[in-house]
């Protein structure tokens, strides 16, 4: 019962006389199947050497060719940043050389200025005070002038007033001596 | 009635042939776990042995496959 | 099982070598994705690849870093072929991959071609580098003398069984899967089970996918040591 159900399997799937069941070991489909293998065999091996393989071995070497001269051209772009940096402290520091100098030259004819300024306020303020103790000076002389002044005149006016005639030498040397004192 | 035997001794030789297959499962497994213990002692000879690890999977990969080969022939082809 | 038989494509029942059968039909179509991938998406040639570009660059360093880490730097003149079978292995996988396609690579006599390829051209290159000396394969050296024409037995064996077990690999790698996938798929005929069905049929899917790339690795992987036998015999 097995081999009938077998066998209608097998005319089911049947092709040709065989009564084989494994289709892989149908020997009559072999040269078929060998002749279309070598065929796309082939035409993979043609396709890869004359097309694939040069495009995809020119584009891999391309691409270390450029990988390679980026890196050169990295380095040399690096070299360059150093050299600029390099410049660019040098500049600064230059500045700040020409900075100092600047500051110092400043200061130095800020400090001869002050001097200046200090000098002349002193000179000035020396040539006031002269002048201010010369006129108190006067003031004093002429102050004392008129003491003398008055005394002499209230001297002779007494002495006119106590009924003497007043010798106006003698009153004179009088005050002139009391005055002294 | 002595095809019928014939059929099966047949299904019984191939049920008895994928037997085979465990025997390939274990050398499989074996391969694997193997390499798997020897890569985690030395991770960095692991990458370099991936191909020898293939190799030997195939290699006992296919007597588990002529086991099922045998089982296939005895179902279809006697 | 009738997933991997051999239709012709315009009706007929009679397959003559010519015949453009369904094995026709996804072969063609690998060479299109192939032809698609490394034509179509190579033609920019950018420094700075596209999506596809990248895609394509990608598998042809890994292939390129295999043959050298494997085979060495001087097989590398053999990459071109190794390249060749390892995008048809992965597209003719991954092909066969989509719901209601046949799968070339599940076939026993494509696989078997393929691997009696890489075997004879292996040999041949191999005497026609080294003379006799090739043979010297054969005879381990670092082994004590009286038990080395045992050894060469049994490398002679282990030799002339490369070929198979090659081909049987990727061949019973592909027809497992499938048929597991059918058998799960069979199994969603009953309601009761259909759940379990449907996600065990998904998981396989990925696993295929999986599978798929790992035996085209592998195939070509195997290829590089073999080449590697063949370009440097001395152990």
């Amino acid at each position: 019962m097995a081999t009938e159900a077998e066998d209608a399997a097998h005319a089911a799937a049947g092709h040709g006389a065989e009564a084989v069941g494994m289709p892989q070991l149908d020997f009559s489909t072999f040269p078929n199947q060998i002749f279309w293998l070598a065929v796309s065999l082939v035409l993979i091996y043609l396709i890869l050497t004359r097309i694939a393989l040069p495009r995809i071995s020119g584009v891999l070497a391309e691409r270390a060719g450029s990988i390679t001269n980026d890196l050169l051209a990295a380095e040399e772009l690096k070299q360059k940043a150093k050299e600029a940096e390099a410049a660019y402290e040098r500049a600064l520091a230059e500045a700040r050389a020409e900075a100092q100098r600047i500051v110092g030259e400043t200061r130095a004819e800020m400090a001869r200025d002050l001097a200046a300024a200090t000098a002349r306020a002193e000179a000035e303020i020396a040539a006031r005070a002269a002048e201010s103790e010369r006129r108190i000076a006067a003031i004093r002389a002429s102050a004392m002038e008129s003491v003398a002044e008055v005394a002499r005149d209230t001297a002779l006016a007494l002495v006119e007033a106590l009924g003497g005639r007043a010798e106006e030498a003698a009153v004179h040397a009088a005050v002139e001596a009391r005055l002294r004192e | 009635m002595e095809g019928d035997i014939v059929q099966m001794g047949a299904y019984l030789g191939a049920g008895l042939a994928c037997m085979g297959m465990g025997g390939a499962a274990v050398g499989v497994g074996n391969v694997v776990g193997n390499y798997l213990s020897g890569a985690l002692r030395n991770p960095s000879a692991a990458a370099g042995q991936t191909a020898t690890l293939f190799i030997g999977i195939a290699f006992a990969e296919a007597l588990g496959i002529f086991s099922f080969l045998v089982a296939l022939l005895l179902m279809f082809a006697v | 099982m009738d997933q991997f038989i051999v239709k012709p494509l315009f009706g007929g029942d009679a397959i003559h070598w010519y015949t453009p059968t369904n094995v026709t039909l996804w072969m063609a179509l690998t060479v299109a994705a192939v032809a698609l991938m490394f034509v179509a998406g190579t033609r920019g040639r950018a420094i700075v690849p596209s999506r596809s570009q990248s895609v394509a660059e990608l598998a042809y360093g890994f292939v390129h870093k295999m043959v050298e880490d494997v085979a060495g730097k001087d097989a590398l003149r053999y990459f071109p072929h190794i390249f060749t079978l390892f995008l048809f292995i992965v597209f003719a996988n991954f092909l066969g991959l989509v719901p209601m396609s046949f799968t070339t690579t599940s076939h026993i006599a494509v696989t078997a071609l393929l691997a009696l390829a890489v075997f004879l051209s292996v040999t041949i290159l191999g005497f026609v580098r080294h003379g006799v000396q090739f043979l010297e394969l054969f005879w381990v050296k670092a082994a004590p003398l009286p038990i080395r024409p045992i050894l060469a037995v049994i490398e002679v064996i282990s030799y002339f069984a490369r070929p198979i077990s090659h081909s049987i690999r990727l061949a019973g790698n592909m027809m497992a899967g499938h048929a597991v996938i059918k058998v799960f798929a069979g199994f969603a005929a009953l309601a009761a089970i259909s759940p379990f069905s449907v996600l065990a049929v998904t998981a396989m899917y990925g696993l295929e996918v999986l599978v798929s790339f790992i035996q085209a690795y592998v195939f070509t992987i195997l290829t590089c040591v073999y080449l590697k036998d063949a370009l440097h015999p001395h152990h």
